[in-house]
């Protein structure tokens, strides 16, 4: 069992770094295939100088060396230079932005992760009940509202006219809402996804022993009920960072965060394609290791789970 | 010979009836074929779908906004990118010094039903727009979806064996991809091309939409092919299928009769919630500035437009958002009703 388990890690594992070569090498040429030079678009220049940037960011050289200087830079975390914040590494930037973004998605995951157990878990105790049918109303309300609509929406409602939030950044406090209005999608789909587990562990016989042998009601469903039915959240673990993370981009862009995802958005308006390219490597890096994790937590849960 | 006259059975004998071995006449034929058709899988769906009060609501509110979408813009009188200086940020059914001179005269004028936006533009007929945007990159994804999908997907469950190993295989890397990311670097390659290139046609369409539709072709039909490779393989091995082919039935019948209808399905309820996918998708993509191009309006760049003016004109952002939550909503509950009624394994 351990040698089986060892070896499903191992396959997931170079399955994970497969794909994120794979993405690297589709980010690197397709970014290669635009054919506007990242300097074409600013003021006109002598040929002279655009050879001369050219030159200093190494785009003069043939496409599969400029590929594999670029691959080996990647692997010891050096994306290049920035052209559209100049004097700055790719790596500076992204690092700089991280720090916003990940407060911001690792709050918003716990707050859903939390809010959506609590709510499905409550939705399938009460099945059938108001509780139950208003939960429901909501969460299929908030999976149908994008994420765009939602921020805005809190910005004008809680920030702008009930002024119960700081709307900027960086006062105090100023990142709760970016948090709120990221997290609303993936509790929505928590809920959802924990009610019909929760439901479905319920009905299992294990639960009717568990109550015959005369647990106590909260021991049921704390220790038996509940336990089991996170399986399915774990699962989507790595989709909710995919989510997170992409949702972020509007969410920063809408309540001026200075995180990742504005600088992705910023970077793209400025043609930038070393940052573009490097933060779409970050980012599905981040993507694709969540997933693995999700995957191999999985199977640490649920042993019943065929390895093969 | 001796058969000519029927046969008849002793009242007290204990043989079998040889009436029952008689040949069947063409009535009870046709008997038996109206009772087999009666009850068949889509029209046995269908009833159950029209049952299901909430999906049949939601059915009418898309056929609804759809006909809005087709119908309005042919006959409204103002158009999308007419700008009228003198009628800017107007509220809705407000009308500007011009317009109101114009009435006091004894004109008529139609009103701003959704108001006017900061260049002065028809907010209504904006908004009708960016539906009909929305609804269009929502169906033709389906449709892109579809097709890829049943195509790869019959083709890899049908062969099995090595094709369908590798076939899998690269479902599977491109399953892995994170969509979306690779959609957002897509399009900002694709938008650089299509804006360079002189088929007029693409130029009509606007480089953000082809961007989409091409983005979709190339990642979003794994979902699809998947569960019609699945279920290709699950018919394969029924007994009913044996029982047709050893009955004689060539591979077309039992792709007509057998395969066809038990993937149908799958497919509805899949591309039912592709559309509502794609419709995200796009708004996400407009409101980043990588979908349709200016001046064409979609409900995601209305929505991110209607942002610099949020305190003074909120009535900008309400009415693209109350549209894209009506259309995803609608959708999303059903593609939920066609799930109940078309999922053979939920019924009792």
């Amino acid at each position: 069992m351990n040698a089986k388990f060892a070896m499903y890690v191992l396959k997931r594992l170079g399955m994970a770094i497969l794909t994120i070569f794979l993405v690297i090498f589709i980010t690197f040429f397709v970014m290669h295939a635009i054919p506007a030079s990242p300097f074409s678009s600013e003021k006109a220049k002598s040929d002279a100088t655009i050879a001369a940037l050219e030159a200093k960011y190494g785009f003069d050289k043939p496409v599969p060396v400029q590929f594999v200087n670029y691959l080996w830079n990647v692997l010891h975390f050096d994306f290049g230079l920035s052209t559209g914040w100049v004097g700055n590494t790719v790596f500076e930037l992204i690092s700089g932005g991280f720090k916003y973004s990940a407060t911001i998605g690792f709050c918003a995951a716990m707050l859903a992760i939390t809010l959506g157990v609590v709510l499905g878990a409550v939705a399938a105790l009460n099945r059938g009940k108001w509780i139950d049918k208003l939960i429901q109303v909501l969460t299929t309300a908030l999976v149908s509202m994008p994420s765009f609509v939602i921020a805005t929406i809190f910005l004008l409602v809680f920030g702008l006219k009930l002024k119960w939030f700081p709307t900027m950044a960086t006062q105090p406090g100023g990142l709760l809402l970016p948090i709120f209005s990221l997290s609303l999608y993936p509790m929505a789909y928590i809920t959802r996804l924990e009610r019909s587990s929760m439901l479905d562990v319920l009905g299992q016989d294990y639960i009717r022993t568990a109550r015959a042998k005369g647990v106590a009601g909260w021991k049921v469903i704390f220790k038996h009920a509940l336990k089991n039915a996170l399986n399915p959240v774990i699962t989507y673990a790595g989709p909710m960072m995919a989510g997170i993370l992409t949702g972020s981009m509007v969410v920063e862009n809408i309540f001026s965060v200075p995180g990742l995802g504005r600088l992705f958005v910023n970077s793209m308006l400025r043609t930038d394609y070393m940052m573009i390219m490097g933060v779409t490597i970050f980012l599905a890096t981040l993507i694709i290791l969540m997933n693995f994790l999700s995957d191999v937590l999985y199977k640490v849960m649920d042993p019943r789970i065929d390895l093969s | 010979m001796q058969n000519d006259k029927p046969l008849k059975k002793n009242p007290l004998s204990f043989q079998i009836d040889p009436e029952l071995f008689n040949l069947a006449s063409e009535e009870e034929k046709a008997q038996q074929v109206t009772q087999r058709e009666s009850v068949s899988f889509m029209r046995d769906a269908m009833r159950r779908l029209r049952k299901n009060k909430i999906a049949m609501i939601c059915l009418a509110i898309i056929i609804l906004i759809a006909l809005i979408a087709i119908v309005v813009p042919e006959i409204y009188p103002y158009s999308y990118t007419k700008q009228d200086v003198s009628a800017k940020n107007l509220a809705p059914f407000e009308y500007s010094k011009k317009e109101q001179a114009k009435i006091d005269k004894g004109a008529d004028v139609f009103p701003h039903i959704m108001g006017t936006d900061s260049l002065g533009r028809d907010y209504c007929i904006r908004v009708i727009y960016g539906t009909r945007i929305s609804l269009t990159v929502g169906i033709i994804s389906a449709l892109i979806v579809v097709i890829i999908g049943i195509i790869y997907g019959s083709i890899s469950g049908y062969f099995g064996g090595k094709v369908d190993l590798i076939m899998m295989r690269i479902v599977d890397i491109i399953y892995a991809l994170p969509d979306v990311l690779i959609v957002i670097l897509l399009s900002v390659a694709i938008k650089d091309w299509v804006a360079t290139s002189k088929s007029q046609f693409i130029i009509k369409l606007g480089a953000g939409m082809v961007s989409i539709f091409i983005v979709f072709g190339l990642l979003y039909w794994v979902g699809m092919a998947r569960q019609v490779r699945g279920q290709v393989l699950s018919i394969k091995e029924q007994e009913y299928v044996l029982a047709s082919r050893s009955i004689g039935a060539s591979p077309a019948r039992i792709i007509r009769k057998h395969m066809i209808p038990n993937c149908l399905s799958v497919i509805i309820i899949t591309a039912a919630l592709q559309i509502p996918s794609a419709i995200f998708t796009e708004s996400f993509l407009s409101f980043l500035g990588l979908g349709v191009s200016v001046p064409m309006p979609s409900l995601g760049s209305l929505a991110s437009e209607a942002r610099s003016g949020l305190q003074s004109y909120p009535h900008l952002l309400i009415f693209p958002a109350a549209s894209i939550f009506l259309i995803v909503l609608s959708f999303n509950l059903l593609g939920n009703g066609l799930r109940d009624a078309f999922d053979p394994k939920l019924r009792s």
